[in-house]
């Protein structure tokens, strides 16, 4: 699976209250949720998002909460799929679990707020077409493609099970 | 080579012959814990999947404690959700208002949870029952409704970090304490997926509600769980209860991936400043640092042990003009006991409140969020940007010793000072 989008660009140590805060937790749609994405620190942030976007950020992505409701409104407000040098391990499996793709790449910081990105899943590997960079990184285990490609963890125990 | 205590229980609940870090496992899991706001989309999932029954009704654990009692309409709805599933499931481990607790004091105040069980709960604090020596870990909704499905989650087995504490605490110097320099140390990304094994002489004489506070925030170093072996102190806490524990011990020649050793002799109470955990300084080297909020409770510090500190410093005194002392007892029965001991009535008696358990204000839900500007002392787990309400407050996080004191004078101060 390739995915192509605009870059939104972050630090370090984003935690679930900067992504959705505590006061959202009442609805559990995804496009609601996805009104607030990271309203915290970026008032503007799902406003500014168009379909397909990508976000990149530093170490320890989604730390804190156990909310799913941090990568549904990631997913909620349009953006395909995260990159970051690290993330935390609640929110790995939680956007593993809803199928929100995401990919693990030290080569965060040559990467810019508004730089078109292609990313492929399968081959671990990251394509700026803004810079004309290519970032090879870790592919996922072949488990997690599964789940991910299966678009979440109910529909792939269903499937096995099947 | 051997194992460590965790690996052994997550070997203990496969299939598999020998495990080792980095591999993917199947784990059968003993309970399943929701809340009032990770059950809701568990349960939808459950349902979207086409199962009816859950795999086993007797794990299923629902605790309406985030939003409870319903802070608005929208949250009475959450929490009707638990209540209505639990009924139709015929679950029996549903916990009303009136009988609901914090989930992470409830649980092993009830027993449900015991040493060697393999646990998850759709909330990132579930690391607190490590204490016990469980395998305990947060996990989202998704795996929650996986586990009504088929008792079962995925992971990926983690390395172990072991912490050694040595030498002896100052008094007012406890759990927290402990737990807020770990993370000061190693970073709140120092144990990503990893397992701390809290251990060494100062752990043995903790008591269970000092293991609890260390365990609970285990996260925020963002570890996978926070395991203590368990000793007689942890055998004598279960000894009442119905289940059977499993005792497990790390092998002397388990792998660690890093091992820390401490002496914490002289440690003073740990204050962590605004916006993350890993922020600590020593109460001392904070000089006026003026507080609208001080709030006791929570899952971290809302344990009887907890409330009697803060009460002893509080005894007689009135908290500082202006300043508002919020007190949450993390269950009924800790409540009770607090009544009992005139614990709330000490206090009421300096201008505070003394609430029904929730996490409230903990999390910017309800009961004490903060305003524009405000600062608040609180002896809860996170103080994230905006984590208790406005994105232009501050949160500092304490052991109750020092929330109590601060809440005398109004400003952060050392117990010792009171």
């Amino acid at each position: 699976m390739v995915i192509k989008g605009k870059v939104h660009k972050f630090s370090d140590d984003i935690n679930t209250d900067d992504i959705i805060a505590a006061k959202y937790l009442v609805s559990t749609d995804a496009a609601e949720l996805g009104k607030h994405c990271m309203e915290t620190i970026a008032p503007e942030f799902s406003k500014t998002v168009s379909p397909g976007d990508i976000i990149v950020a530093g170490n320890n992505f989604g730390c804190g909460s156990s909310r799913e409701h941090a990568p549904l409104s990631i997913k909620g407000c349009g953006v395909s799929a995260v990159v970051a040098r690290s993330f935390a391990a609640i929110f790995f499996r939680n956007a593993i679990n809803i199928g929100l793709p995401f990919l693990e790449s030290a080569d965060v910081d040559k990467i810019d707020n508004g730089d078109m990105i292609e990313i492929d899943l399968a081959a671990g590997r990251i394509n700026n077409t803004t810079k004309k960079q290519v970032y090879k990184t870790q592919a996922f285990p072949v488990f997690l493609q599964d789940i991910v490609a299966s678009g979440g963890l109910i529909n792939y125990i269903r499937k096995t099970k099947a | 080579m051997g194992y460590t205590i965790a690996e052994k229980i997550l070997l203990a609940h496969t299939d598999n012959k020998s495990i080792r870090p980095g591999e993917f496992i199947q784990v059968k899991l003993d309970v399943a814990l929701g809340n009032d706001i990770t059950a809701p989309i568990a349960i939808q999932e459950f349902k979207r999947s086409g199962c009816k029954k859950v795999f086993n009704k007797n794990m299923v654990v629902l605790v309406p404690d985030h939003f409870a009692p319903a802070k608005d309409l929208k949250s009475a709805n959450q929490c009707k959700i638990l209540a209505d599933f639990a009924k139709e499931q015929g679950i029996k481990n549903y916990f009303e208002v009136g009988c609901m607790g914090i989930e992470h004091a409830l649980l092993p105040e009830k027993g449900l949870v015991l040493p060697g069980d393999m646990i998850i709960g759709a909330d990132s604090h579930t690391c607190t029952y490590g204490a016990l020596g469980a395998y305990s870990t947060g996990i989202g909704s998704t795996d929650l409704a996986r586990a009504y499905i088929d008792g079962k989650c995925w992971l990926k087995v983690p390395a172990s970090i072991k912490f050694i504490y040595k030498g002896k605490l100052n008094k007012w110097v406890g759990g927290k304490d402990l737990i807020l320099y770990t993370i000061g140390k190693i970073g709140v990304d120092g144990a990503l997926y990893k397992v701390m094994e809290f251990s060494g002489p100062v752990i043995r004489k903790l008591g269970m509600d000092g293991r609890f506070s260390m365990s609970n925030m285990a996260i925020e170093a963002g570890a996978r769980a926070g395991i203590i072996e368990p000793d007689e102190i942890t055998r004598k806490y279960v000894s009442g209860f119905k289940r059977k524990p499993k005792f497990y011990h790390s092998d002397p020649d388990a792998h660690y991936e890093n091992v820390y050793e401490w002496d914490v002799t002289g440690l003073e109470p740990v204050v962590a400043c605004p916006h993350l955990p890993s922020n600590v300084k020593p109460v001392s080297a904070l000089k006026n640092i003026k507080i609208d909020q001080v709030v006791i409770g929570s899952c971290t510090n809302g344990r009887i042990s907890d409330l009697r500190i803060a009460a002893s410093i509080i005894k007689g005194k009135k908290v500082s003009p202006g300043l508002k002392l919020i007190v949450f007892p993390a269950t009924q029965k800790i409540y009770l006991q607090a009544v009992r001991e005139g614990l709330a009535e000490i206090f009421v008696k300096a201008g505070g409140i003394f609430s029904t358990p929730t996490c409230g204000p903990c999390l910017g839900g309800h009961m004490g969020i903060l305003a524009d500007g405000e600062t608040a002392l609180a002896t809860t787990n996170r103080n994230f940007l905006g984590r208790m309400g406005s994105a232009k407050s501050f949160v500092y996080l304490s052991n109750p010793a020092v929330a109590a004191a601060s809440a005398l004078t109004g400003k952060i101060t050392h117990p010792e000072k009171v």
